[in-house]
């Protein structure tokens, strides 16, 4: 029963936060800070309970879920809230729920307008990303899918920056609801065309995903409706060249936008792959494989050599993880236990470590207001405190071994090795670039002659004790990855099982 | 022996202390802080490495499991030390020689901004530097690889203000992590032949996996060499070094002389295994250690710099150390890098009172006659100067350089032995080049003379180690490392020690005879015409900045400024462009004038009937 919680509880914060304005200006801030903590303590105690080792999907027989909670819902066209819980799911949970709480701790100086609708806005999107995953009803997932899309398209147009030159927040938030839109089309076709087979070939009409998973079809019309889901996919990772919507998005939204963005909505896209992509279209995943992993490989050096070039602090991060998400696209379809476990870890881990850039880089801004790295410069003698941290985040970032990002980096790129050594050899080209880019924003930013002797007013304990948890939570990923490997092993297992006996069966068990 | 763990801890505690202290703590507190971890972490492996050699483990080696660090399928990577001769060896150079540099460091850094900075960060490196030769596998090794490249970068770019500085740390950094991505490819290969990335079993499975000459197994220990040439300055990767003087004087002892650099020595004999079996590429590291250690001492013949002309001379060095190992010279290589820790750390805490009491001037023509001023650093680059010069008898160096010379000349390697023999010649000329140019003559700036225990004592410590007395100390590296070629000794070992003590001296001589004095001849063979253009040659190390400037940063910037806007961004930004563009025009159309809906009735009616009348 705990798990229609986990998705009510932001969506009835949310009511709350905005009804909640009229009674006092915190009340909403803290309001929405006990939510997410509610569902990030929920998520934990989920953890501590459950047994996560025993694999997700297995060819035969029904899959394993660690939780689940089912009610009717459309039953005339086979639809019903169905919610399941496995290691995976639940890491991607108790990620939105850590980065929920520091979104509504980031925002708590910065927003000063309508503070009950924007924390609606934030508690909803963060719903609809505990909702996507959660769901295994397809219909039910593309409700949610949808459901993050338009309080996060709210919270870049009403809340977002609008710079002195160049297109505003209005234009960035139109960008992003059109690309995710046009890509959310795509999957809807997709999932009604999945359904539509499964219906032909049984008779049976269902969304449901224990019932989808193993539909018999013709590899032609499998490889369609793969491409459907892949682009829908990659336009959310993003691949490079369906990229163009995430820096702007991501350098004019809030600080709290920007976390919720690179920190959770990227990850639904390796999420949805991991999870509907790869088992329901073995076959043509493998097919498709190679142009995966080199799209994996594009994205890697383009976003390196674009992060070199911003001047744009959040530009530039925006970048890097266009980057990262390179590694995890190469780790899927590389597919191997290794591989696909270094995939989950670089996906926690770069949320963490790009919503705390994010969030420090917003700790810049309210204090230089700009994000121009030319006019900073030398921060390092003029603050205590934020520089340190941002030379903390930007070095995990680009990989050093300690923090997460390594752990996840070097088990993608050491399981995708047997199988595809050439592209691991020039992805691995990818951490030099990230050298060259997180020196870089050390440099432009916290190195240098310092503009002006004055000191700037350091972060207060509140930021500070959200950094140092950050911190703290980063350096555990690092050094101790294997609770997270744990948790995460028993669905990958059942991925790759999945992925892999594609290959021994490499004639189509259909027709 | 079980206290092992605590040799790291002391200097982590000591990083944590210093790094949560900023801006709180006082000088002398974070003197003690920062050279107290140290000494402590020095006792503590005094005592394990005495419990190691009186209590000899079984096997040879002491394990200590710490923890988990990731488990997925069959890949196992435990933090897990192993204590063994040659981890041992290793561990006794960076406490000692890392302690004796902090304490001088703490009065060389006195006054200096962000003093805890710099000592915290010096102790986050000596921690690194232990994880990387007490790790038992090759993941840990990366770990602490790794480290000690961030902490390089780090202290490197410490005056962090000068942009400058910045460069050459990230130039430091930038280029060994190209030679560590190779590494990291070098054990991917590793893991996917052998499935494992544990030492001991590698160095067990691979002989029984690979024959002698297998191409995977050359091509594994080709990528490692590329990480070890990344670390250790050598060709072709060798360009970062020199820059890396940057940082302030105690670094460049610490990092870029005693520990970090000579890691790429370490790793290719803990791995020597798999060195053995690819025949080649045990070859490209001699020849790799030879031509660095040439191209290095022309370079070093004419700097100008104190510190540069050091750098070279590390770089050379270890070439020595390359060329040992390339001539399976296993023990030769390692004692040489303990000798050349002794010394160089010398050189350089010597060159930093030097700097510190020239008020940070580096160019030794600009000193002169610092010989009176400042007799403890006289000493020290005298004794110094003769380890590196390997002055026969007297001096550690000798006795370190000698072995690996007769070590090439009885595996026959005569290529080697020449260059070997060429840079014995040429070291002795370009180090008492810098003693005479800078110590002797007229003086030309008024130095202050450094005071304090912290100041001399660590040079007296250093200045003993450098001379034969230092020699004496012999790692116990025999259950370690395969016997090499010539140990048991042979014919020629005195003819060829009596060769390079000769040229040692002359090379002195040569050096007193031009530098001494007027410098008329120097000068004049220096203003022709070639030379000029020789000397501006080595001066930029034979242009390989150049070469790499054009190859690489140029490409990467033009590519940067072609894709400034990303041109994918563009692309997808025509489609709005034309809706808006078809917009302007139609909207355009509707104006509310009537004269205007009226002529475009009339001509659209003509159009309609010229179409209906061609039809």
């Amino acid at each position: 029963m705990i798990l229609p919680w986990l998705i009510l509880i932001p969506f009835i914060g949310g009511l709350l936060c905005w009804q909640g304005e009229r009674f006092g200006l915190g009340v909403p801030r803290w309001v929405a800070l006990f939510t997410m903590a509610l569902v990030f303590v929920l998520s934990l105690i989920l953890w501590s309970q459950g047994d996560y080792s025993l694999a997700t999907l297995t060819q035969h027989g029904a899959a394993h879920w660690q939780s689940e909670f089912q009610v009717p819902w459309i039953s005339r066209f086979g639809i019903s809230f169905h919610l399941g819980l496995d290691g995976l799911s639940l890491l991607m949970v108790m990620l939105t729920g850590l980065l929920g709480v520091m979104a509504v701790i980031c925002s708590w100086k910065e927003i000063s307008d309508h503070i009950g609708f924007f924390h609606l806005n934030l508690l909803w999107s963060l719903g609809g990303v505990i909702g996507v995953f959660l769901a295994l009803d397809m219909f039910l997932f593309f409700t949610f899918w949808e459901l993050m899309l338009v309080p996060t398209y709210f919270l870049i147009a009403l809340w977002g920056h609008n710079p002195p030159t160049g297109k505003g927040r209005i234009h960035a938030a139109m960008k992003f609801i059109i690309y995710t839109q046009t890509s959310g089309l795509i999957l809807l076709l997709a999932i009604l065309g999945l359904v539509f087979v499964h219906f032909q070939g049984t008779g049976q009409l269902s969304f449901d995903y224990g019932d989808l998973l193993g539909t018999k079809m013709s590899p032609h019309v499998e490889y369609m409706l793969m491409l459907g889901f892949f682009i829908a996919f990659a336009v959310k990772l993003p691949v490079v060249p369906f990229h163009s919507w995430l820096p702007d998005a991501h350098s004019l939204a809030p600080t709290a936008g920007s976390v919720d963005l690179a920190g959770l909505l990227l990850k639904t896209a390796g999420y949805g792959l991991l999870r509907f992509s790869l088992p329901f279209f073995p076959h043509a995943s493998h097919e498709f494989a190679p142009i995966a992993m080199w799209l994996g490989v594009i994205s890697i050096f383009y976003g390196a050599i674009l992060a070199f070039a911003q001047t744009d602090i959040k530009r530039l991060i925006a970048y890097t993880s266009i980057s990262h998400m390179g590694f995890v696209l190469i780790a899927i379809y590389a597919g191997t236990h290794i591989a696909l476990q270094g995939a989950v870890l670089q996906m926690v881990a770069h949320g963490i470590s790009a919503g705390a850039l994010f969030i420090l880089s917003g700790e810049i801004y309210e204090r230089l207001k700009t994000r121009d790295m030319r006019q900073m410069s030398g921060l390092w003698s003029r603050f205590s405190y934020l520089p340190p941290l941002s030379m903390f985040f930007a070095v995990a970032s680009l990989g050093l071994p300690g923090m997460g990002n390594f752990v996840g980096e070097f088990l993608i790129l050491l399981g995708s090795f047997p199988v595809a050594p050439v592209v691991t050899v020039v992805a691995a080209g990818g951490l030099i670039m990230a050298a060259v880019y997180g020196l870089i924003l050390i440099q432009r930013a916290l190195h240098g002659p310092a503009h002006s002797p004055e000191k700037l007013k350091d972060l207060n304990m509140r930021e500070i004790a959200m950094m140092l948890s950050l911190v703290a939570i980063l350096l555990y990923l690092g050094l101790y990855p294997q609770s997270v490997l744990d948790t995460s092993s028993g669905a990958m297992a059942g991925v790759q099982h999945w992925y892999s006996t594609a290959l021994s069966a490499p004639q189509n068990i259909a027709q | 022996m079980n206290l092992l763990f605590l040799t790291f801890l002391f200097p982590l505690v000591g990083f944590l202390i210093l790094a949560f202290g900023r801006g709180r703590i006082s000088e002398n507190t974070a003197a003690v802080v920062g050279v107290g971890s140290l000494g402590l972490s020095f006792l503590s492996a005094i005592w394990v490495g005495s419990q190691f050699l009186l209590h000899p483990p079984a096997g040879g080696a002491y394990s200590q499991v710490l923890w988990t660090w990731m488990s997925v399928d069959s890949f196992h990577a435990p933090f897990a030390l192993r204590l063994d001769g040659l981890s041992l060896t290793m561990m006794g150079v960076i406490t000692g020689v890392g302690f004796f540099i902090h304490l001088f460091a703490s009065w060389y850094m006195r006054g200096e901004e962000g003093y805890e900075r710099f000592f915290s960060y010096m102790n986050l490196f000596v921690a690194s530097m232990l994880f990387l030769v007490l790790a038992d596998n090759l993941l840990f090794l990366y770990f602490g690889w790794e480290g000690v490249g961030l902490c390089s970068y780090l202290l490197i770019g410490f005056y962090y203000k000068d942009p400058a500085n910045g460069y050459a740390a990230r130039k430091s950094f930038v280029i060994t992590r190209v030679g560590d991505t190779f590494m990291a490819i070098g054990l991917f290969l590793l893991f996917r032949e052998l499935g494992t990335l544990n030492i001991q079993e590698i160095l067990t499975l691979a002989p029984q996996h690979w024959q002698v000459g297998n191409a995977t197994c050359e091509l594994a220990a080709i990528l490692l060499l590329l990480g070890a040439v990344g670390k250790s300055a050598q060709l072709p990767l060798q360009t970062w070094l020199p820059d890396a003087m940057a940082g302030p004087t105690p670094v460049s002892a610490l990092i870029h002389a005693a520990t970090m650099v000579t890691a790429g020595v370490y790793l290719i004999a803990r791995t020597h295994t798999i060195f053995q079996l690819a025949p080649i590429a045990l070859e490209l590291v001699g020849v790799v250690g030879a031509v660095t250690l040439l191209i290095a001492c022309f370079s070093a013949l004419v700097q100008t710099d104190i510190k540069r002309i050091l750098a070279y001379s590390t770089m050379s060095q270890i070439g020595y150390m390359f060329l040992a190992l390339g001539v399976g010279a296993w023990s030769a290589a390692i004692f040489h890098l303990m000798m050349h820790a002794f010394f160089k750390a010398l050189l350089f805490l010597a060159a930093g009172g030097v700097i510190n009491a020239c008020h940070h001037e580096q160019d030794i023509f600009k000193m002169g006659g610092l010989r009176k001023q400042l007799p403890v650093a006289y000493a020290s680059f005298w004794i110094g100067g003769a380890a590196l010069a390997a002055l026969p008898l007297i001096s550690a160096g000798f006795y370190s350089k000698d072995e690996i010379l007769w070590e090439a000349l009885a595996s026959h390697h005569m290529w080697l032995l020449a260059a070997g023999v060429l840079g014995a010649f040429l070291t002795p000329i370009y180090t008492f080049r810098l003693i005479f140019v800078a110590f002797h003559g007229e003086a030309k700036l008024q130095a202050h003379r450094g005071q304090g225990v912290s100041y001399w004592l660590p040079l007296v410590v250093l200045m003993v180690l450098s001379t034969f007395i230092g020699a004496l100390i012999h790692p116990p590296l025999a259950n370690v490392l395969p016997a090499s070629p010539g140990e048991a000794g042979g014919h020629g070992k005195e003819t060829l020690a009596l060769i390079s003590g000769s040229l040692s001296i002359i090379g002195i001589l040569i050096a007193a005879g031009l530098f001494l004095g007027e410098r008329k001849l120097v000068t004049a063979i220096a203003n022709t015409g070639p030379a000029r253009l020789l000397r501006r040659w080595w001066f930029y190390a034979w242009g390989f900045d150049w070469l790499y400037r054009w190859l690489f940063e140029k490409p990467f910037l033009a590519l940067v400024a072609i894709n400034r806007r990303d041109l994918v961004d563009f692309t997808a930004g025509i489609i709005p462009a034309v809706a808006r563009w078809s917009h302007d025009i139609l909207s355009a159309t509707e104006n509310g004038r009537v004269r205007w809906y009226a002529a475009s009735i009339a001509a659209g009616a003509i159009a309609v009937m010229a179409a209906m009348m061609l039809a």
